[in-house]
Protein backbone atom coordinates (compact mmCIF):
# COMPACT_ATOMS: atom_id res chain seq x y z
CA UNK A 1 0.00 0.00 0.00
CA UNK A 2 1.47 3.32 -1.01
CA UNK A 3 -0.50 5.86 0.90
CA UNK A 4 2.33 7.97 2.21
CA UNK A 5 2.91 11.42 0.87
CA UNK A 6 5.36 11.37 -1.97
CA UNK A 7 8.29 13.29 -0.60
CA UNK A 8 10.08 15.34 -3.22
CA UNK A 9 13.61 14.07 -2.94
CA UNK A 10 14.90 16.98 -4.94
CA UNK A 11 15.76 16.95 -8.58
CA UNK A 12 19.11 18.39 -7.76
CA UNK A 13 21.25 18.84 -4.72
CA UNK A 14 22.38 22.33 -5.59
CA UNK A 15 21.91 24.94 -8.25
CA UNK A 16 24.83 23.74 -10.32
CA UNK A 17 23.35 23.09 -13.71
CA UNK A 18 25.86 20.47 -14.61
CA UNK A 19 24.78 18.37 -11.64
CA UNK A 20 21.18 18.95 -12.49
CA UNK A 21 21.73 17.69 -15.99
CA UNK A 22 23.58 14.63 -14.73
CA UNK A 23 20.69 13.73 -12.46
CA UNK A 24 18.23 14.23 -15.28
CA UNK A 25 20.29 12.11 -17.62
CA UNK A 26 20.59 9.30 -15.12
CA UNK A 27 16.92 9.21 -14.24
CA UNK A 28 15.87 9.28 -17.85
CA UNK A 29 18.36 6.59 -18.81
CA UNK A 30 17.10 4.56 -15.86
CA UNK A 31 13.62 4.69 -17.27
CA UNK A 32 14.95 3.24 -20.50
CA UNK A 33 14.44 6.43 -22.43
CA UNK A 34 16.79 8.35 -24.60
CA UNK A 35 17.75 11.85 -23.64
CA UNK A 36 17.88 13.56 -26.97
CA UNK A 37 21.04 15.44 -27.76
CA UNK A 38 22.78 14.24 -24.63
CA UNK A 39 26.37 13.09 -24.84
CA UNK A 40 29.53 13.22 -22.81
CA UNK A 41 30.20 16.82 -23.71
CA UNK A 42 29.25 18.77 -20.63
CA UNK A 43 29.04 22.01 -22.57
CA UNK A 44 26.56 20.67 -25.05
CA UNK A 45 24.12 23.01 -26.72
CA UNK A 46 20.35 22.79 -26.29
CA UNK A 47 18.80 20.43 -28.82
CA UNK A 48 18.05 22.49 -31.92
CA UNK A 49 16.69 21.91 -35.36
CA UNK A 50 17.06 24.23 -38.31
CA UNK A 51 15.68 27.52 -36.95
CA UNK A 52 13.49 25.54 -34.59
CA UNK A 53 13.64 23.59 -31.37
CA UNK A 54 13.09 19.94 -30.59
CA UNK A 55 11.54 19.20 -27.22
CA UNK A 56 13.26 15.83 -27.01
CA UNK A 57 11.84 12.62 -25.61
CA UNK A 58 10.67 11.10 -22.33
CA UNK A 59 10.41 13.19 -19.20
CA UNK A 60 12.92 15.72 -20.56
CA UNK A 61 10.64 16.23 -23.54
CA UNK A 62 7.68 16.87 -21.27
CA UNK A 63 9.66 19.26 -19.08
CA UNK A 64 10.67 21.13 -22.25
CA UNK A 65 6.99 21.16 -23.28
CA UNK A 66 6.13 22.78 -19.95
CA UNK A 67 9.08 25.13 -20.34
CA UNK A 68 7.82 26.20 -23.78
CA UNK A 69 4.37 27.02 -22.37
CA UNK A 70 5.85 28.86 -19.40
CA UNK A 71 8.06 30.86 -21.78
CA UNK A 72 4.94 31.86 -23.67
CA UNK A 73 3.05 32.86 -20.52
CA UNK A 74 6.00 34.74 -19.02
CA UNK A 75 6.55 36.68 -22.25
CA UNK A 76 2.86 37.50 -22.41
CA UNK A 77 2.69 38.95 -18.88
CA UNK A 78 5.94 40.85 -19.39
CA UNK A 79 4.18 42.58 -22.28
CA UNK A 80 1.03 43.07 -20.21
CA UNK A 81 2.73 44.94 -17.37
CA UNK A 82 4.56 47.15 -19.87
CA UNK A 83 1.36 48.01 -21.74
CA UNK A 84 -1.43 50.56 -21.66
CA UNK A 85 -4.10 48.33 -20.12
CA UNK A 86 -1.95 47.66 -17.07
CA UNK A 87 -0.98 51.33 -16.68
CA UNK A 88 -4.64 52.27 -16.32
CA UNK A 89 -5.92 49.14 -14.57
CA UNK A 90 -7.58 49.29 -11.16
CA UNK A 91 -5.73 48.19 -8.03
CA UNK A 92 -7.11 44.64 -8.00
CA UNK A 93 -6.24 43.98 -11.62
CA UNK A 94 -2.79 45.51 -11.20
CA UNK A 95 -2.14 43.16 -8.29
CA UNK A 96 -3.36 40.14 -10.23
CA UNK A 97 -1.36 40.93 -13.37
CA UNK A 98 1.73 41.74 -11.33
CA UNK A 99 1.43 38.44 -9.48
CA UNK A 100 0.86 36.43 -12.64
CA UNK A 101 3.92 38.01 -14.24
CA UNK A 102 6.05 36.92 -11.29
CA UNK A 103 4.57 33.43 -11.04
CA UNK A 104 5.05 32.66 -14.73
CA UNK A 105 8.54 34.14 -14.80
CA UNK A 106 9.41 31.98 -11.77
CA UNK A 107 8.01 28.89 -13.51
CA UNK A 108 9.93 29.67 -16.69
CA UNK A 109 13.23 30.28 -14.95
CA UNK A 110 12.75 27.21 -12.80
CA UNK A 111 12.27 24.93 -15.82
CA UNK A 112 15.23 26.48 -17.60
CA UNK A 113 17.46 25.76 -14.63
CA UNK A 114 15.93 22.33 -14.09
CA UNK A 115 16.58 21.32 -17.68
CA UNK A 116 20.07 22.81 -17.76
CA UNK A 117 21.84 21.79 -20.95
CA UNK A 118 18.76 19.90 -22.15
CA UNK A 119 16.63 23.06 -22.17
CA UNK A 120 15.27 24.27 -25.50
CA UNK A 121 16.40 27.69 -26.69
CA UNK A 122 14.40 30.86 -26.06
CA UNK A 123 11.26 30.85 -28.18
CA UNK A 124 10.38 33.79 -30.36
CA UNK A 125 6.85 34.93 -29.58
CA UNK A 126 4.31 36.75 -31.74
CA UNK A 127 1.72 38.77 -29.86
CA UNK A 128 0.68 40.86 -32.86
CA UNK A 129 -2.89 39.60 -32.43
CA UNK A 130 -3.08 41.05 -28.91
CA UNK A 131 -3.74 44.71 -28.15
CA UNK A 132 -1.91 45.36 -24.89
CA UNK A 133 -3.74 48.65 -24.40
CA UNK A 134 -7.12 46.91 -24.44
CA UNK A 135 -8.51 45.30 -21.29
CA UNK A 136 -10.74 43.01 -23.36
CA UNK A 137 -7.87 41.86 -25.54
CA UNK A 138 -5.46 41.28 -22.65
CA UNK A 139 -7.95 39.44 -20.44
CA UNK A 140 -9.14 37.35 -23.38
CA UNK A 141 -5.59 36.28 -24.18
CA UNK A 142 -4.82 35.64 -20.50
CA UNK A 143 -7.86 33.38 -20.29
CA UNK A 144 -6.69 31.47 -23.35
CA UNK A 145 -3.17 31.00 -21.97
CA UNK A 146 -4.22 30.01 -18.44
CA UNK A 147 -6.94 27.58 -19.51
CA UNK A 148 -4.56 26.11 -22.08
CA UNK A 149 -1.85 25.69 -19.46
CA UNK A 150 -4.19 23.80 -17.13
CA UNK A 151 -5.39 21.50 -19.90
CA UNK A 152 -1.80 20.92 -21.04
CA UNK A 153 -0.50 19.92 -17.61
CA UNK A 154 -3.58 17.78 -16.96
CA UNK A 155 -3.06 16.03 -20.29
CA UNK A 156 0.68 15.54 -19.90
CA UNK A 157 0.63 14.12 -16.38
CA UNK A 158 0.00 10.55 -17.50
CA UNK A 159 3.16 10.55 -19.62
CA UNK A 160 5.51 11.61 -16.83
CA UNK A 161 7.63 8.71 -15.54
CA UNK A 162 9.43 10.34 -12.62
CA UNK A 163 7.24 10.88 -9.57
CA UNK A 164 9.19 13.98 -8.51
CA UNK A 165 8.52 15.63 -11.88
CA UNK A 166 4.87 14.64 -11.63
CA UNK A 167 4.59 16.33 -8.24
CA UNK A 168 6.21 19.51 -9.54
CA UNK A 169 3.77 19.58 -12.44
CA UNK A 170 0.96 19.09 -9.93
CA UNK A 171 2.21 21.98 -7.82
CA UNK A 172 2.19 24.28 -10.83
CA UNK A 173 -1.05 23.21 -12.51
CA UNK A 174 -3.24 24.12 -9.56
CA UNK A 175 -1.71 27.60 -9.53
CA UNK A 176 -2.49 27.93 -13.24
CA UNK A 177 -6.06 26.90 -12.43
CA UNK A 178 -6.23 29.55 -9.70
CA UNK A 179 -5.05 32.10 -12.27
CA UNK A 180 -7.56 30.93 -14.86
CA UNK A 181 -10.47 31.21 -12.42
CA UNK A 182 -9.44 34.74 -11.41
CA UNK A 183 -9.08 35.92 -15.01
CA UNK A 184 -12.45 34.43 -15.94
CA UNK A 185 -14.02 36.22 -12.99
CA UNK A 186 -12.49 39.52 -14.09
CA UNK A 187 -14.05 39.02 -17.52
CA UNK A 188 -17.47 37.96 -16.22
CA UNK A 189 -17.63 39.02 -12.53
CA UNK A 190 -19.69 37.03 -10.07
CA UNK A 191 -20.71 34.46 -12.69
CA UNK A 192 -20.00 30.73 -12.65
CA UNK A 193 -17.50 31.11 -15.50
CA UNK A 194 -14.56 30.63 -13.10
CA UNK A 195 -15.23 26.92 -13.54
CA UNK A 196 -17.42 27.04 -16.61
CA UNK A 197 -19.26 24.27 -18.42
CA UNK A 198 -17.10 25.03 -21.47
CA UNK A 199 -14.22 23.35 -19.59
CA UNK A 200 -15.77 21.04 -17.02
CA UNK A 201 -17.86 18.03 -17.99
CA UNK A 202 -20.84 16.36 -16.31
CA UNK A 203 -18.48 14.23 -14.21
CA UNK A 204 -16.92 17.39 -12.79
CA UNK A 205 -13.69 16.70 -14.69
CA UNK A 206 -11.74 19.53 -16.33
CA UNK A 207 -10.73 19.37 -19.96
CA UNK A 208 -7.41 17.77 -20.83
CA UNK A 209 -5.54 18.44 -24.05
CA UNK A 210 -2.85 16.44 -25.80
CA UNK A 211 0.47 17.73 -27.09
CA UNK A 212 -0.75 18.34 -30.64
CA UNK A 213 -3.84 20.33 -29.62
CA UNK A 214 -1.93 22.45 -27.14
CA UNK A 215 0.97 23.25 -29.44
CA UNK A 216 -1.39 23.96 -32.31
CA UNK A 217 -3.26 26.47 -30.14
CA UNK A 218 0.01 27.96 -28.91
CA UNK A 219 1.45 28.21 -32.42
CA UNK A 220 -0.62 31.34 -33.04
CA UNK A 221 1.68 33.08 -30.56
CA UNK A 222 4.99 31.29 -31.15
CA UNK A 223 7.14 31.92 -34.22
CA UNK A 224 9.80 29.33 -33.47
CA UNK A 225 8.96 25.93 -34.99
CA UNK A 226 8.65 23.27 -32.27
CA UNK A 227 9.36 19.62 -33.02
CA UNK A 228 7.47 17.52 -30.49
CA UNK A 229 7.54 14.31 -32.50
CA UNK A 230 9.55 12.44 -29.87
CA UNK A 231 7.18 13.13 -26.99
CA UNK A 232 5.62 10.01 -25.47
CA UNK A 233 2.23 8.80 -26.63
CA UNK B 1 -25.71 9.28 -12.52
CA UNK B 2 -23.21 10.72 -14.93
CA UNK B 3 -21.67 8.26 -17.30
CA UNK B 4 -18.10 7.18 -16.74
CA UNK B 5 -16.00 7.86 -19.82
CA UNK B 6 -15.49 4.75 -21.90
CA UNK B 7 -11.74 5.23 -21.78
CA UNK B 8 -11.69 4.32 -18.12
CA UNK B 9 -13.55 1.07 -18.69
CA UNK B 10 -11.26 -0.07 -21.46
CA UNK B 11 -8.00 1.07 -19.91
CA UNK B 12 -8.32 -0.20 -16.38
CA UNK B 13 -7.97 -3.95 -16.99
CA UNK B 14 -4.28 -3.28 -17.62
CA UNK B 15 -3.83 -2.47 -13.93
CA UNK B 16 -2.55 -5.31 -11.75
CA UNK B 17 -4.68 -6.55 -8.85
CA UNK B 18 -2.40 -5.27 -6.11
CA UNK B 19 -2.46 -1.87 -7.72
CA UNK B 20 -6.23 -1.99 -7.96
CA UNK B 21 -6.53 -2.36 -4.18
CA UNK B 22 -4.25 0.63 -3.74
CA UNK B 23 -6.23 2.69 -6.26
CA UNK B 24 -9.50 1.85 -4.49
CA UNK B 25 -7.97 2.98 -1.23
CA UNK B 26 -6.85 6.33 -2.66
CA UNK B 27 -10.15 6.91 -4.45
CA UNK B 28 -12.14 6.11 -1.30
CA UNK B 29 -10.08 8.70 0.52
CA UNK B 30 -10.91 11.21 -2.24
CA UNK B 31 -14.57 10.16 -2.09
CA UNK B 32 -14.65 10.88 1.65
CA UNK B 33 -13.48 14.44 0.98
CA UNK B 34 -15.95 14.88 -1.86
CA UNK B 35 -18.79 13.70 0.41
CA UNK B 36 -17.72 16.35 2.92
CA UNK B 37 -17.64 19.11 0.31
CA UNK B 38 -20.91 18.13 -1.34
CA UNK B 39 -22.78 17.89 1.96
CA UNK B 40 -21.35 21.23 3.10
CA UNK B 41 -22.53 23.10 0.01
CA UNK B 42 -25.87 21.30 -0.12
CA UNK B 43 -26.58 22.26 3.50
CA UNK B 44 -25.37 25.80 2.84
CA UNK B 45 -27.70 26.17 -0.14
CA UNK B 46 -30.65 24.71 1.79
CA UNK B 47 -29.97 26.91 4.83
CA UNK B 48 -30.38 30.15 2.89
CA UNK B 49 -27.14 31.55 4.37
CA UNK B 50 -25.70 32.33 0.93
CA UNK B 51 -26.26 35.87 -0.33
CA UNK B 52 -28.48 35.97 -3.40
CA UNK B 53 -25.85 37.37 -5.76
CA UNK B 54 -23.40 34.57 -4.89
CA UNK B 55 -25.88 31.72 -5.13
CA UNK B 56 -24.93 30.81 -8.70
CA UNK B 57 -21.31 30.41 -7.64
CA UNK B 58 -22.14 27.92 -4.91
CA UNK B 59 -24.71 26.07 -7.01
CA UNK B 60 -21.95 25.49 -9.55
CA UNK B 61 -19.47 24.36 -6.88
CA UNK B 62 -22.11 22.08 -5.31
CA UNK B 63 -22.84 20.56 -8.72
CA UNK B 64 -19.16 19.80 -9.25
CA UNK B 65 -18.77 18.20 -5.83
CA UNK B 66 -21.85 16.05 -6.42
CA UNK B 67 -20.50 15.05 -9.83
CA UNK B 68 -17.20 14.08 -8.15
CA UNK B 69 -19.06 11.97 -5.56
CA UNK B 70 -20.98 10.17 -8.28
CA UNK B 71 -17.97 9.74 -10.53
CA UNK B 72 -15.74 8.32 -7.79
CA UNK B 73 -18.52 6.06 -6.51
CA UNK B 74 -19.01 4.72 -10.03
CA UNK B 75 -15.30 4.16 -10.67
CA UNK B 76 -14.69 2.48 -7.31
CA UNK B 77 -17.79 0.29 -7.40
CA UNK B 78 -18.38 -0.54 -11.04
CA UNK B 79 -14.97 -0.20 -12.65
CA UNK B 80 -12.48 -1.22 -9.96
CA UNK B 81 -15.12 -3.50 -8.36
CA UNK B 82 -14.41 -2.20 -4.88
CA UNK B 83 -16.74 -0.89 -2.18
CA UNK B 84 -17.25 2.89 -2.18
CA UNK B 85 -17.22 4.42 1.30
CA UNK B 86 -20.55 5.50 2.71
CA UNK B 87 -21.04 9.17 3.38
CA UNK B 88 -19.86 9.87 6.94
CA UNK B 89 -21.91 11.99 9.35
CA UNK B 90 -20.54 15.50 9.46
CA UNK B 91 -20.58 18.20 12.09
CA UNK B 92 -19.80 21.44 10.30
CA UNK B 93 -19.92 23.34 13.58
CA UNK B 94 -16.77 21.39 14.60
CA UNK B 95 -18.18 20.72 18.05
CA UNK B 96 -20.09 23.98 18.31
CA UNK B 97 -17.18 26.24 17.31
CA UNK B 98 -18.53 27.44 13.93
CA UNK B 99 -21.94 28.54 12.63
CA UNK B 100 -21.49 28.29 8.86
CA UNK B 101 -25.19 27.92 8.09
CA UNK B 102 -26.30 31.04 9.96
CA UNK B 103 -23.24 33.26 9.48
CA UNK B 104 -22.22 33.91 5.86
CA UNK B 105 -18.61 34.98 6.54
CA UNK B 106 -18.11 31.71 8.42
CA UNK B 107 -19.68 29.77 5.55
CA UNK B 108 -17.21 31.40 3.14
CA UNK B 109 -14.26 30.87 5.48
CA UNK B 110 -14.90 27.13 5.81
CA UNK B 111 -15.56 26.87 2.08
CA UNK B 112 -12.12 28.31 1.40
CA UNK B 113 -10.61 25.95 3.96
CA UNK B 114 -12.23 22.89 2.34
CA UNK B 115 -11.27 23.87 -1.20
CA UNK B 116 -7.65 24.63 -0.38
CA UNK B 117 -7.49 21.34 1.56
CA UNK B 118 -8.94 19.49 -1.42
CA UNK B 119 -6.28 20.87 -3.74
CA UNK B 120 -3.50 19.75 -1.40
CA UNK B 121 -5.12 16.36 -0.84
CA UNK B 122 -5.37 15.43 -4.52
CA UNK B 123 -1.86 16.70 -5.16
CA UNK B 124 -0.57 14.48 -2.37
CA UNK B 125 -1.99 11.39 -4.10
CA UNK B 126 -0.75 11.99 -7.65
CA UNK B 127 2.23 9.70 -7.15
CA UNK B 128 0.00 7.02 -5.62
CA UNK B 129 -2.22 6.68 -8.68
CA UNK B 130 0.38 7.19 -11.40
CA UNK B 131 0.44 3.48 -12.29
CA UNK B 132 -2.98 4.04 -13.86
CA UNK B 133 -2.98 6.66 -16.60
CA UNK B 134 -6.74 7.04 -16.56
CA UNK B 135 -7.07 7.35 -12.79
CA UNK B 136 -4.20 9.84 -12.66
CA UNK B 137 -5.74 11.92 -15.43
CA UNK B 138 -9.15 11.86 -13.75
CA UNK B 139 -7.59 12.87 -10.43
CA UNK B 140 -5.71 15.73 -12.10
CA UNK B 141 -8.93 16.83 -13.78
CA UNK B 142 -10.70 17.00 -10.41
CA UNK B 143 -7.68 18.66 -8.77
CA UNK B 144 -7.72 21.68 -11.10
CA UNK B 145 -11.47 22.12 -10.61
CA UNK B 146 -10.94 22.29 -6.85
CA UNK B 147 -8.22 24.88 -7.45
CA UNK B 148 -10.62 27.00 -9.51
CA UNK B 149 -13.16 26.82 -6.69
CA UNK B 150 -10.52 27.78 -4.14
CA UNK B 151 -9.39 30.79 -6.17
CA UNK B 152 -12.96 32.04 -6.55
CA UNK B 153 -13.92 31.67 -2.90
CA UNK B 154 -10.69 33.26 -1.68
CA UNK B 155 -11.20 36.30 -3.90
CA UNK B 156 -14.87 36.53 -2.96
CA UNK B 157 -13.95 36.78 0.73
CA UNK B 158 -11.49 39.55 -0.01
CA UNK B 159 -13.96 41.43 -2.23
CA UNK B 160 -16.37 41.40 0.71
CA UNK B 161 -13.74 42.84 3.01
CA UNK B 162 -13.54 39.68 5.11
CA UNK B 163 -9.91 38.99 4.33
CA UNK B 164 -6.96 40.18 2.26
CA UNK B 165 -6.13 36.82 0.65
CA UNK B 166 -5.63 36.51 -3.10
CA UNK B 167 -6.72 33.65 -5.34
CA UNK B 168 -3.34 31.99 -4.66
CA UNK B 169 -1.78 31.14 -1.32
CA UNK B 170 0.82 33.60 -0.06
CA UNK B 171 3.47 32.06 2.21
CA UNK B 172 1.69 29.81 4.71
CA UNK B 173 -0.80 32.52 5.60
CA UNK B 174 -4.26 31.67 6.93
CA UNK B 175 -5.32 35.30 6.55
CA UNK B 176 -8.33 35.94 8.76
CA UNK B 177 -9.38 32.28 8.93
CA UNK B 178 -9.80 30.69 12.38
CA UNK B 179 -6.59 29.40 13.96
CA UNK B 180 -7.95 25.87 13.59
CA UNK B 181 -7.12 26.11 9.86
CA UNK B 182 -3.37 26.48 10.45
CA UNK B 183 -2.66 22.89 9.38
CA UNK B 184 -4.34 23.55 6.02
CA UNK B 185 -1.70 26.12 5.06
CA UNK B 186 1.34 24.76 6.86
CA UNK B 187 4.15 24.22 4.36
CA UNK B 188 2.67 26.45 1.64
CA UNK B 189 5.50 28.91 2.34
CA UNK B 190 7.92 26.51 0.64
CA UNK B 191 10.22 28.09 -1.97
CA UNK B 192 12.45 25.04 -2.54
CA UNK B 193 11.50 23.23 -5.73
CA UNK B 194 13.46 20.31 -7.09
CA UNK B 195 16.07 20.97 -4.44
CA UNK B 196 16.57 24.55 -5.62
CA UNK B 197 15.70 27.77 -3.79
CA UNK B 198 13.60 29.45 -6.49
CA UNK B 199 14.01 32.88 -4.87
CA UNK B 200 17.77 32.85 -5.35
CA UNK B 201 17.41 31.26 -8.77
CA UNK B 202 15.02 33.94 -10.05
CA UNK B 203 15.46 36.95 -7.78
CA UNK B 204 11.69 36.93 -7.25
CA UNK B 205 10.47 37.59 -3.70
CA UNK B 206 9.62 34.64 -1.46
CA UNK B 207 5.95 35.59 -1.17
CA UNK B 208 5.44 35.45 -4.95
CA UNK B 209 7.46 32.25 -5.30
CA UNK B 210 5.40 30.58 -2.57
CA UNK B 211 2.26 31.61 -4.48
CA UNK B 212 3.58 30.06 -7.69
CA UNK B 213 3.74 26.48 -6.36
CA UNK B 214 0.96 24.80 -4.37
CA UNK B 215 2.14 22.16 -1.93
CA UNK B 216 0.76 18.67 -1.22
CA UNK B 217 -0.55 17.20 2.03
CA UNK B 218 -0.40 13.54 3.04
CA UNK B 219 -3.51 11.48 3.66
CA UNK B 220 -2.87 11.51 7.41
CA UNK B 221 -2.50 15.29 7.44
CA UNK B 222 -5.72 15.76 5.48
CA UNK B 223 -7.71 13.28 7.55
CA UNK B 224 -6.49 15.08 10.65
CA UNK B 225 -7.98 18.30 9.27
CA UNK B 226 -11.19 16.61 8.12
CA UNK B 227 -11.68 14.89 11.47
CA UNK B 228 -12.61 18.25 12.99
CA UNK B 229 -15.80 18.05 10.96
CA UNK B 230 -16.72 14.40 11.55
CA UNK B 231 -19.63 13.87 13.92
Amino acid sequence: MKNELIKPKGLVTNTNRRNFLKFGTMSVAGAGLLLMGCNDDEDMMPPMMNEGVSLGSGDIGILNYAYALEQLEAAFYANVIAGGYFANANAEEKTIMGDLEKHERAHRDFFKAALGGAAIADLEVDFSSIDFSSRTSVLGAAKTFEDLGVAAYNGAGQFIENVDYLLIAGKIVSVEARHAAAIRDLINPGSDDFAGDDLIDSNGLERTLGFTDVLTAASTYIKTPIDFSQLPS
Amino acid sequence: MAAVPLGILSALPKVAKADTASLIDVLNYALTLEHLEYRYYQMGIESGVIEGADRNIFLKIRDHELAHVNFLTEVIGNVLMGTPVEEPEFDFTAGGNFSPFTDYPTFLALSQAFEDTGVRAYKGQAGNVMESDVVLTAALSIHSVEARHASMVRRLRTKKGQDTVKGWITNGSIGSLPAATQAIYAGEENVMQGGVDVTSLTGIDAAAVSEGWDEPLSKDQVLGIASLFLA
